[in-house]
Order: C-alpha cells, then sequence, then structure tokens
C-alpha cells in the first residue's frame, strides 16, 4: 500500500524537503555536534553536521531522539533554526527546568557527541522567497526559531538585490519576557539596519531596560492592528509560540480582516510538539 | 549500524527504584501528574453538571451537583498506571463509590447489564465490565490530594478504576450506561486492549 | 454541552484570558492543542507525500481544511487531530510498538495536490 520513494520520473528537479524525497527525509540519521552557542539563559542553539541531510525548508522541524543505555528513549521535535542556504543545520532548544529531553539538549550535549534526528519535517509550516509577500511574522518567545529562518533565508536569498527585497517587504513583531530572553539579539538589529524592507518590532512583557523604546506588553489587537500589514495587501502570516499566544493572535487578525487561509499556525507545546519545548 | 546508539549521558525520567515491587511491568514511576488530552478541556458549571446512571432500555437516574455531594463520600490512596508507561503511587482521591451509585440506581428502577460504557463532556467513551466497577472497586472521584479536581485532571468529576489502565478511568464523566453487549469506547475502538489490566501487560488489542 | 454551546464557551474564554506569553502554562489543558504539521513526523511514516498539506473534508460538519491546519492533541496513547469549525475528531494516529494506526474515518474525503512523479520541465 505504502510506496516509498520516487516510483518515476528520474529527471524530475528536486525541491529540498518535498515529497519527493520522502524516503530520505523520514530516516533516522546520526548528526554531529559542532558546537553548542548560548542564546539566553535558558536557550542553546545546536549547530549540527548532518551526514546526507537532504536540505529542508524554512519553517520545517526535526524529530530528536535520545536513547538511554537500558533502551528507554524519549522523542521531541525542534524547528530548524537555520536557512536552507546554510550547509550546517541549526536547532535553538530553550530549556524547560522540568522537561525530559531539552535539559539534556541544552546543558549535557557538546561539542563531538552524536545525536539521532530525522527531517525535515513538514510542509504547511514553511516560507520561501519564491512564495513572496508582504511577510508578516509573529513570534512568542522560542516561537521566533522557524521565523528565524525564514528571515535567514531571506537575507541570504535577497541580500544583494534591492529590487528583490522590496518585493518581499517583511515584518516580525516577537515577544519575550526581558531583553536577555530574546533569541538572537546581535542578529536582528543589523538585520533590520541594513534592510529598509525589513521592519522588527519587539515586545518585552515583563521587564525592558533603561531606554526601551518598544513595545511594553503582551501581544494585543491594538498592537497588531498597527503593525501588521493591512489586510488588503494580502500578507502571508506566520505565527509561532506558545497556544494561547498563538490562538489569541490568529483570532485577533482574523478579526481585523486577515484571510484565515493566509495566515498559518504553529503552536509549541509539550510532549512531543513542533518548535522548541520540553 | 549494528550496535543500536546510545545518546552518551541521557537517563530520562522516571527510574523504578525502591518502589519497583509495585509497578506494573514496563512501567516507570513519575512524581509528576501528567496532563494528556485527547479534546479540548470541558468546563461544565456545576449549576448544570449532572450524572447519569442510564439503564440499557430506559429509565434513568439522575443526580444533580448537590445531590452528588450528598452522597456517603469516601478516601481513596491508590496506584495509578498509564498506558503510555508513567506510573504514579500513593495518589489521594475523593469521591462516590460505584457501589454507592449502583444501590442508589437499582433502587429507582434502573436496570443493570452485563457492561458499561462511560461517557464524557467532549464525546470521550470507554467502556468495562460491570463486574470491574463494582466489588469496591471504582468511584467517581470528584477531589485529588484533597482540592476539588481541576478541569485538565478531568474536573468537577471523572470516574477512577486504578486496576485498569487509566485511560479507563473516563475524564468529564457525565453517564454510565449500561449495556447488553460489549462496546467499544474511544481507545478501545482504535486498537488499544479492550479490557486494559496493567499487570498482564494488556495494553494493545491481540495481547493476551 | 451542544457542540455550539461549546464553542460558544471555548471563544469566550478565550476573549477574557487575552494574548500572553505564559510559557509556564504549558501545563493547563488548552496548550496541549498543537497545529497539524505536529502530526508531520509521524505521518511521514505512512503516506509517502507530506499529508499536512493535504486538504480533509471533516465528515461531521463538511469544513474542508488543510490537514496541518487541524487541532492536533498530542495525547500520550495517539494524535488525535479534531476539526477546527466543530471539534470532531478527523484524524487519529498512534505509534505503539512497531505498529502504526491511522483512524480516518473522522475525513470524509482526503484530497492531496501534486502528487506524482513530476514532468521534466
Amino acid at each position: 500500500m505504502v510506496t516509498r520513494g520516487v516510483s518515476s520520473g528520474t529527471a524530475a528537479t528536486r525541491e529540498p524537503g518535498s515529497s519527493t524525497l520522502r524516503s530520505a527525509a523520514i530516516a533516522w540519521r546520526l548528526a554531529t555536534v559542532v558546537d553548542v552557542v548560548t542564546e539566553t539563559p535558558r536557550a542553546r542553539t545546536l549547530v549540527l553536521d548532518v551526514p546526507g541531510w537532504p536540505g529542508h525548508r524554512a519553517g520545517q522541524h526535526v524529530d530528536v531522539r535520545l536513547t538511554a543505555d537500558d533502551g528507554y528513549q524519549a522523542e521531541r521535535s525542534y524547528s530548524i533554526a537555520s536557512a536552507p542556504e546554510d550547509a550546517r543545520i541549526a536547532l535553538t532548544v530553550q530549556r524547560l527546568d522540568d522537561g525530559e529531553v531539552s535539559p539534556y539538549l541544552t546543558d549535557v550535549l557538546r561539542g563531538g557527541d552524536r545525536l539521532e534526528l530525522r527531517g525535515p519535517i513538514g510542509g504547511y509550516f514553511v516560507w520561501g522567497v519564491a512564495l513572496g509577500g508582504p511577510l508578516f511574522l509573529v513570534a512568542g518567545g522560542s516561537g521566533i526559531v522557524p521565523l528565524m529562518a525564514m528571515l535567514r533565508h531571506r537575507a541570504a536569498v535577497l541580500t544583494a538585490n534591492s529590487d528583490a527585497r522590496h518585493g518581499v517587504p517583511t515584518r516580525l513583531l516577537y515577544s519575550s519576557r526581558r531583553w536577555e530572553d530574546v533569541f538572537y539579539r546581535a542578529e536582528l538589529a543589523p538585520l533590520a539596519e541594513d534592510d529598509e524592507t525589513l521592519e522588527v518590532a519587539l515586545t518585552l512583557t515583563h521587564e525592558a531596560p533603561p531606554g526601551w523604546t518598544g513595545f511594553r506588553r503582551l501581544i494585543d489587537r491594538r498592537m497588531l492592528a498597527e503593525v501588521a500589514w493591512p489586510p488588503a495587501e494580502r500578507p502571508k502570516v506566520f505565527v509561532c509560540g506558545p497556544t494561547p499566544l498563538v490562538e489569541a493572535v490568529a483570532t485577533a487578525l482574523v478579526e481585523l480582516g486577515h484571510d484565515p487561509a493566509l495566515v498559518k499556525t504553529e503552536r509549541v507545546g509539550p510532549t512531543g510538539g513542533s518548535g522548541s519545548a520540553a | 549500524m549494528t550496535e543500536p546508539f546510545v545518546s552518551r549521558g541521557f537517563r530520562g525520567r522516571g527510574r523504578p527504584g525502591a518502589t519497583a515491587a509495585r509497578l506494573p511491568p514496563g512501567q516507570y514511576e513519575t512524581p509528576d501528574f501528567p496532563v494528556l488530552s485527547a479534546g479540548p478541556t470541558p468546563r461544565t458549571p456545576l449549576a448544570t453538571w449532572d450524572f447519569l446512571f442510564r439503564g440499557a432500555d430506559g429509565p434513568a437516574a439522575r443526580w444533580t451537583w448537590d445531590e452528588f455531594q450528598a452522597l456517603p463520600h469516601e478516601t481513596v490512596n491508590t496506584d495509578i498506571h498509564c498506558v503510555t508507561k508513567w506510573s504514579k503511587l500513593d495518589t489521594i482521591w475523593e469521591g462516590v463509590s460505584l457501589d454507592t451509585l449502583l444501590a442508589e440506581a437499582a433502587t429507582r428502577g434502573v436496570k443493570s447489564a452485563p457492561y458499561v460504557l462511560a461517557v464524557s463532556d467532549g464525546g470521550y467513551t470507554t467502556n468495562l465490565p460491570l463486574a470491574d466497577v463494582a466489588g469496591g472497586k471504582a468511584w467517581v472521584a470528584v477531589k485529588y490530594q484533597g482540592v476539588p479536581l481541576t478541569p485538565e485532571h478531568g474536573g468537577p468529576a471523572r470516574l477512577l478504576v486504578p486496576h485498569l489502565y487509566f485511560w479507563k478511568s473516563a475524564k468529564w464523566v457525565r453517564q454510565l450506561r449500561f449495556m447488553e453487549h460489549d462496546e467499544a469506547g474511544f481507545w478501545e475502538s482504535f486498537g488499544y486492549h479492550n479490557y486494559g489490566d496493567p499487570w498482564r501487560e494488556q495494553r494493545y488489542s491481540g495481547d493476551p | 454541552m451542544t457542540v455550539g454551546e461549546h464553542r460558544e464557551a471555548v471563544m469566550n474564554r478565550e476573549a477574557r484570558t487575552g494574548p500572553e506569553e505564559g510559557v509556564d502554562d504549558e501545563r493547563a489543558g488548552e496548550v496541549l492543542r498543537l497545529d497539524g504539521n505536529a502530526a508531520a513526523g509521524i505521518l511521514s511514516e505512512v503516506f509517502v507525500p507530506d499529508l499536512t498539506t493535504a486538504r480533509a473534508t471533516c465528515a461531521n460538519c463538511g469544513m474542508i481544511r488543510a490537514i496541518g491546519a487541524l487541532l492536533v492533541y498530542a495525547h500520550g496513547m495517539g494524535m488525535v487531530m479534531r476539526c477546527p469549525n466543530c471539534d470532531a475528531v478527523v484524524l487519529r494516529v498512534a505509534r505503539p510498538r512497531r505498529q502504526l494506526w491511522v483512524d480516518l474515518t473522522g475525513a470524509k474525503l482526503v484530497v492531496m495536490a501534486g502528487v506524482g512523479a513530476p514532468s521534466v520541465a
């Protein structure tokens, strides 16, 4: 009943992460940890070499599997933070103190270790430059990870070409508790400064540094009305974060007039959900 | 790869220790109380909540929340075992014994039958032999650890049948329906074991 | 409670609580709900094309949605995927031992575009 791999058409062009690579995409692979980078007090980025990696699309994730010496296994999903254009893949993991998998990835794993994973997975919550804009990205907490892959992909493809950048104007609204919890802080500011077609709006919900000029509250409908593209421009919207935030933002955007078909959501949750959780 | 890969330094949760003897085969003890849900959490107000014992062919016995609370309650200290391999020891519940409810239902003319189907808010169902909910084996629980059951853990009331895998302890229970013939519930109709005895490790249909 | 009353209750609750960053809320019931793309990995073990981009018709209310847009309840016993319109179960997937179970009875129809060998451009 199930056919694996490509049944015919050997001359077909293959887009990374597309269905024609299914047999390669679902195999478990042993990646090697090249580096573990501290992003925030609770988050680390794992930079991995994955032999035979078929490539991915921004927004996709991998499943990670840990095996204890008695055979016990635990599996979780993590969004890919790196652009498809990078040779290595990067996963940014936030440690949940009572998580089973995340503390291992953030505290125990080190360069030289191997990590079992499979992917890329997920064709629903993906964006590529070819899909066009305007693009509106909304992130809550660790939900920034797949959206950062989209921004990095956009930068990699469009940096040299100003006209192309203007064709895909992009806005990011990113909610975090405190400045120290903002992932990729050092990268986001220059990315926005160097590119007049990219706007980054941050909101801090718990505490802000002195002189903070960004938003200082939970994302609400008023903030979305201010930051989002007008519905008439039919932006492609990607919302990623904890379930309550995602559902409230998606509801508010639809109430503001955005077409639900253009609002894609990825809820970050415990027990094997996509994105950096548990 | 001839040798299975092992993640350096990974322990995982729930390693059986001194309490190993109380764990059914294949289970791990957990100090947590994982919340597993197959659907949105129902939130029925107590003012509209009722509990029904429905006969196979007609009359039902019904209790409102106040009437239910007026029935004799028991405190139960028991171990619970989830088919997903976690077990929690010494959990303390308070509720009404199914024996009390069965006796009450009988006086109200509800005709019993060999099987029951528990029906919950949100549509979840699970089936059990009558023999497994009678004789001090089952309760409708309203408190956990001395505190009213929260919606996430099945409140206001859930079934508690600790001698079987915990999916049989239906959260948000609203009805017990007597059935002449056994009828598979939500997980039983998907491939999980019809009976679910953790001590015989009856997790999936086809397990002896 | 009818489906209509239930949905109204859910919406009223969402309007009251508002959006929150809430990483600590992960233990509360509602946050166990994920998107269909959370099931993409497990579905990829059965279906060769990525099922999360396929469109499923809910057998209960007739609404058509991408499987990636279904509400996933990642219950440890299986992934239960519900219609965002009426909450009926559209799809169930479980991976016990070395088997994979897929219950599609809640989907009246599943339509997938772009299947089969692409033509040489």
